[in-house]
């Protein structure tokens, strides 16, 4: 699957194309398929995200998705070495997600 | 140290309010990203894995204690807590909002601080000996020198769209602890026959994909030309270095491709035009700038022994202090590379500590390293057991400087964008294998340098060991160097062959630590050892 | 900066919509060349410097050259500053004019350098320019134009360097 990722302008967060919008969670991801370039290009001119980029996704066995390449895993959760700093502090099992 | 007069604020804060009115017109839609790029990363601001990431700029690395205090106000206000000290002297932010970039640029001008060229194409902030005005072993203290490259470089209307970064560096002692060669400019400052001081220009050295070591390219320019010299040797590369491929942008391929005696003399030719355009400052310029950097006032007489009765005092001063010029003086290095620590991180608080000592010990003042640790250079021997035991309770007592463990990592791919590899773990796990059991004392001055990619952020060509983090079909892999050096016996690292993975990287590292201990001659570093009995020693311990 | 923001001139120069222009001779209507026709075609008054022309080339021709044109491909190549300097250090006194991909954020640096003309490829924002070319109340070093570099100011020392 393809799925969409790029940064708020405003807060430089990492966000994720939902289908609607923008979110903060890979998981909201979704397949964005053929439409991937027509959507970053109209997404981007209208300054809701910066600099988007379309990444292989796959989706794990229990349905969850999670990008291919681990880059796009780190800008997911966050740093590997600062766990209180991810977007999942209270998960001891996250980091294993990424690696 | 320097102060800012009127001018040089009305600088910084003209710089601010451009760059709010850039943001502006970013959010706007006015400028694209690909305009906006170029400006923010000017003003130090990138746009990194997580988020935007803000270099601020340390001239020269040096801080008073309210300049440490307001970086770590920032990372509380604006980030998440912390910073991490660099390679080039300076501090970073990780987890920063475009929109709130212009106000902590506010806050940095009330304290005399900016992110001018802090990246981006054009000179970037002129580094030097960290030790600077207070080793036993300098002609001068250089920073007079960096301070005036500083004003000249600043908005320089010529040099901010360069074909690559621009890197200067300068140190007035035989023994380099900059760096110095690997940069694009090199300067020594030093005396000539007749006791003159002057300058020596080294030009073309760099680490990245290509490390080079620069070559001399003039023994002996006047301080009274410094800025003549420069501006010739900058003009040449602006006009000739190659913009063709992002990859030979960088001068030392201009200085390899066109060869040094050829560069040489275009300079010549571009410094003697120059020299009848009258652009040197003022003599007395240079004068007003050394009165800041005069000496602190020492107490003459003061005690020059050192109580080494607790034995793990006597091992920290052991590692972390260094000769001061001034009797009953001392430069004392606090480490940001405790065992399993990130290195270079320091949390707001452990600023604030180091802020206050700095304030009360110090004379005021800190240095940061290219080493990513931080400096006070002139404590009092007596004070010196008071500052450790404040340090130690802090988490900030590690006593390891140059050892195995005193590890320059860059942020890898737990934060940067360009990153191929994670650097931070690899680190992790190689202090805490060594640190255990004392190994890492054992094995005395061992520089380990650690890139997370082949832009060398982490010096790994310059490595006593040097780590190369690279992509390995989807997977982190890591190369081995042995060799390398960035002080005055300058050398690069050559690879071992074929990489590992995280655990086996470390265990390689232990292989060749063996065979170094096993071979080692009387007074033998690491670094002499290998330089003595060749790679394939190592080799055959590592791949055998 | 005492400087007024001239309003815009129309038609000037060699096809190029000159949007800001801090001179007050006419501007030349000539078409500008190559800068090796220009070698060559000894009655051509106006030149174009490319990125990787060298602008010496064009210093034993300067009594006839009454417009130079510098382009600007794209605003990263930086080797137009340096033509400018050359030229004014050399004593060229026509027009200089930046064409291209000029922006606003490049406008003080390029005035700095010696160019007194100004022809973005598309037209700039007049507010956030007259900004621009006001932005700094001093400044460091010496350049082609008539700025005193602070250096200079802290020792008392306002006369032009120069010019």
């Amino acid at each position: 699957m393809k799925i969409l990722t790029g940064n708020d302008l405003k807060s430089g967060a990492v966000v994720w194309w939902d289908g609607r919008g923008w979110s903060l969670h890979v998981e909201d991801a979704v397949d964005a398929g053929d439409d991937a370039d027509t959507i970053m290009a109209r997404e981007e001119a209208a300054r809701r995200v910066n600099v988007p980029y379309a990444i292989d996704g796959e989706r794990s066995a229990e349905g969850r998705v999670r990008p291919a390449h681990i880059k796009d895993r780190i800008r997911a959760l966050g740093p590997t070495v600062r766990p209180d700093l991810t977007l999942k502090p209270a998960d001891p099992e996250a980091g294993n997600w990424v690696i | 140290m320097y102060k800012y007069d009127h001018y040089d604020q009305a600088m910084v804060d003209a710089r601010v309010e451009e760059f709010r009115d850039q943001v502006r017109r970013r959010i706007e839609g006015h400028l694209t990203e690909d305009q906006f790029k170029s400006l923010r990363l000017m003003n130090g601001l990138y746009l990194q894995l997580h988020a935007y990431m803000l270099r601020v700029a340390v001239p020269y690395g040096t801080l008073s204690s309210a300049q440490m205090r307001a970086l770590a106000d920032i990372a509380d206000k604006y980030d998440r807590g912390y910073g991490h000290f660099t390679t080039r002297q300076n501090i970073q932010y990780n987890w920063i909002k475009l929109e709130e970039a212009p106000d902590i640029l506010a806050d940095l001008a009330k304290v005399e601080m900016h992110a001018i060229q802090t990246s981006g194409n054009c000179i970037r902030n002129i580094s030097s000996d960290q030790y600077a005005g207070a080793a036993a072993d300098e002609e001068v203290d250089p920073r007079p020198y960096a301070e005036l490259l500083r004003q000249w470089s600043t908005f320089h209307p010529e040099f901010l769209t360069l074909p690559r970064k621009f890197k200067i560096c300068v140190i007035a002692s035989e023994q380099d602890r900059a760096a110095m060669r690997l940069h694009d400019i090199g300067i020594r400052i030093l005396r000539n026959e007749a006791g003159e001081l002057g300058a020596r220009f080294y030009v073309g050295g760099g680490m990245g994909r290509t490390p080079m070591i620069a070559p001399v390219i003039r023994d002996f320019v006047p301080l009274d030309q410094l800025i003549t010299y420069s501006e010739a040797c900058l003009r040449v590369y602006n006009r000739y270095g190659r913009r063709d491929n992002k990859f030979k942008a960088r001068i030392k391929i201009l200085v390899h491709e066109m060869g040094a005696d050829e560069y040489t003399r275009q300079v010549e030719e571009e410094f003697a035009h120059l020299l009848s355009q009258g652009i040197e400052p003022p003599t007395a310029e240079l004068e007003r700038i050394r009165t800041y950097f005069q000496d602190p006032a020492f107490e003459h007489g003061a005690l020059d022994a050192l109580d080494r009765s607790d034995p793990d005092f006597a091992l920290w001063v052991d590692r972390n202090t260094m000769a001061h010029k001034q009797a009953g003086y001392i430069n004392a290095t606090i480490s940001l590379k405790p065992v399993g620590g990130i290195p270079g991180d320091a949390s707001a608080d452990q600023m604030r500590l180091m802020a206050d000592l700095a304030e009360r010990y110090s004379f005021d003042e800190l240095r940061v390293t290219h080493a990513q640790n931080i400096v006070l250079p002139h404590v009092r021997k007596a004070d010196l057991y008071e500052v450790w035991k404040q340090l130690d309770q802090a988490g900030l007592g590690t006593a390891n400087i140059d050892q195995i463990d005193d590890i320059i990592a860059c942020p890898g791919l737990d934060y940067c964008s360009l990153a191929n590899a994670r650097s931070i773990p690899v680190a992790q796990k190689i202090s805490q294998r060594f640190a255990a059991g004392g190994k890492a004392d054992a094995l005395g001055e061992l520089k380990l340098k650690i890139s997370g990619c082949i832009n060398a952020c982490g010096h790994h060509h310059a490595g006593h060991i040097g780590i190369l983090g690279v992509d390995r079909k989807g997977k982190e892999n890591y190369q081995l160097l042995l060799g390398g050096s960035e002080a005055e016996d300058t050398s690069l690292g050559k690879i071992t062959g074929p990489g590992f993975d995280e655990d086996g990287i470390v265990d390689a590292i232990e292989r060749a630590t063996d065979v170094y201990l096993r071979e080692r001659g009387e007074g033998e570093r690491f670094l002499d050892t290998y330089r003595r009995i060749g790679m394939e020693p190592f080799k055959e311990a590592i791949y055998g | 900066m005492a400087e007024v923001l001239p309003l815009p001139s129309e038609g000037a120069g060699s096809g190029d919509h000159v949007q800001f222009r801090f001179r007050d001779d006419e501007p030349l209507m000539d078409p500008a060349v190559t800068v090796d026709a220009f070698i060559d075609q000894t009655n051509a008054t106006a030149v174009r410097v490319e990125p990787g022309d060298d602008a010496r080339k064009l210093l034993p021709h300067l009594g006839r050259i009454g417009l130079v044109e510098v382009n600007f491909p794209a605003f990263t190549d930086g080797r137009g500053y340096s033509v400018a300097r050359i030229l004014r250090e050399a004593g060229y006194a026509g027009e200089l004019r930046a064409v291209g991909d000029v922006l606003i954020d490049q406008l003080s640096q390029m005035k700095r350098c010696g160019f007194d003309a100004f022809a973005p490829d598309k037209p700039l924002d007049e507010t956030d320019a007259k900004a621009a070319f006001d932005r700094w109340p001093h400044v460091y070093q010496p350049a082609a134009d008539a700025r005193v570099p602070i250096w200079n100011l802290r020792h008392g020392r306002n006369q032009e360097q120069n010019g």
